[in-house]
């Protein structure tokens, strides 16, 4: 099962295994990550499952949907490296993969 | 004082389904809702974005949705009250005394919670020091535009509210419009109008800055804005608006005594009645075992609290389970003939 690193804004890292189809969210959610609320479920529709993607991994995403980027307009301290991860899907080739999540979601 | 049979908070699907269902078993009921328009989620999260999972209802938007749902209840004239939130609700012998920020208060047997995830808020700047000029100068919405008269207003975000605002006071004001990015997600033609404002010096036009800081002792002078390439530029400016849509929080529902854990109210299977009898919690703000978030759900566990007010707001009648397709009684509160 890929592992996804997840870590918090007071330098406290969490190595999770997330099931093949899971979304990066979920794994957060599932797994009680501190930091990702998640609020409309994974619709792409309200920003607070926003993290930053440990640059080395930015390239190896599959690319953002218009969608995505007009919702981190709304996100807390968007980056160049923003995504939100309800649209991150887990996959073997994600094994790895560092989320970095910001110090609040709003 | 208002008084009622139940009162519901939150006017989305669930809140509006659940009106239903009490009207149809003869309460009364009234709803309170945060938001300035029915539709909760649905109108300001996704108004356009298709639904395929409503019962026999194979697509529709949010909106749609929504619409049919006013009109479901219609014939029931249910008072709303919309743009207030519930701040308060405090016992007060066999009943609940409610009170909203506005000062509005009800007497309820029943208080139903179909809050969703909380009230939508306005998402604020993230510099600590905005905090002290909130509603002076730095605003997240509109009252009264002529304040704004001559004045620079700085406005940040890239949406539709951002832009409309930023062309209709260009023409009363020196206008800065900042957004994080290149591009506008606010509707095409408002869009090419920024542009042709920012042509003609009407705008001064800011992309890829975000808010860093703000300046100012009693008054606020400056902004400090910083561009990706980390440059950073100092503005001069009278007044600040934000348009980064709305956020939900829970809110004051925190502080009414009730069991909640991760941002959910804990609830019964059989009356979606919380740990204080008399209020319920239907829709995306209960949780128990197997809790699905969907409308669906939430049309279901609204029914069912609708008959265990029932009990509270008539102690002396016996409630006698009934079909819409033959009930005389139902009929007549729908408004229809029978046959």
């Amino acid at each position: 099962m890929p592992k996804i690193i997840y870590n918090t804004h007071d330098n406290k890292s969490y190595t999770i295994d997330v099931q093949n189809g899971l979304t990066v969210m979920e794994g957060a959610v599932q797994n009680d990550i501190p930091g990702i609320d998640a609020d409309c479920g994974g619709g792409m529709a309200c920003a607070t499952c926003h993290v930053y993607v440990d640059e080395e991994w930015m390239q190896k995403l599959p690319q953002k949907d218009d969608g995505e980027e007009d919702m981190l307009d709304m996100a807390f301290e968007p980056k160049k490296n923003s995504r939100l991860s309800c649209q991150i899907i887990v996959s073997d080739e994600l094994d790895g993969l560092i989320v970095n999540i910001p110090s609040k979601q709003s | 004082m208002n008084k009622t049979d139940a009162l519901i908070i939150g006017a989305g699907p669930t809140g509006l389904f659940t009106a239903h269902q009490l009207k149809l078993i003869g309460l009364d009921c009234e709803i309170v809702d945060n938001l300035d328009k029915i539709g909760g989620q649905c109108i300001e999260l996704y108004p356009d974005k298709p639904i395929y999972d409503i019962p026999a209802v194979p697509e529709c938007t949010g909106e749609e949705l929504t619409n049919n749902l006013i009109n479901q209840i219609k014939p029931f004239n249910i008072k709303t009250h919309l743009g207030e939130r519930v701040d308060e609700v405090k016992k007060d012998g066999e009943n609940w005394f409610v009170k909203t920020n506005l000062g509005k208060t009800f007497l309820t047997p029943n208080v139903i919670i179909a809050g969703g995830v909380g009230s939508f808020e306005p998402r604020k700047f993230s510099p600590k020091e905005c905090e002290k000029f909130e509603n002076k100068s730095i605003f997240y919405s509109v009252k009264d535009k002529t304040i704004f008269e001559g004045k620079i207003v700085s406005i940040f975000g890239g949406g539709d509210s951002a832009l409309d605002w930023a062309v209709e006071l260009s023409k009363t004001c020196k206008v800065n419009l900042i957004h994080r990015r290149d591009d506008f997600r606010g509707a095409q033609a408002t869009v090419d109008k920024v542009h042709e404002l920012a042509k003609s010096g009407k705008i001064n036009l800011y992309t890829k800055y975000q808010l860093t800081n703000v300046v100012g002792e009693d008054n606020l002078e400056s902004i400090e804005i910083k561009h990706d390439s980390k440059e950073v530029k100092i503005i001069k400016t009278d007044f600040v608006m934000g348009f980064f849509g709305l956020i939900m929080q829970l809110g004051p529902i925190a502080d009414w005594g009730l069991n909640i854990d991760k941002k959910t109210v804990a609830v019964d299977t059989e009356k979606f009645e919380t740990n204080q009898k008399g209020i319920y919690a239907v829709g995306d703000i209960c949780s128990y075992p197997g809790k699905l978030k969907l409308i669906l759900s939430g049309f279901h566990e609204g029914a069912l609290a609708a008959r265990a007010c029932f009990k509270l707001a008539r102690p002396n009648e016996k409630y006698r389970f009934e079909f819409t397709t033959s009930s005389k009684t139902i009929k007549d509160r729908l408004g229809v003939k029978s046959d």
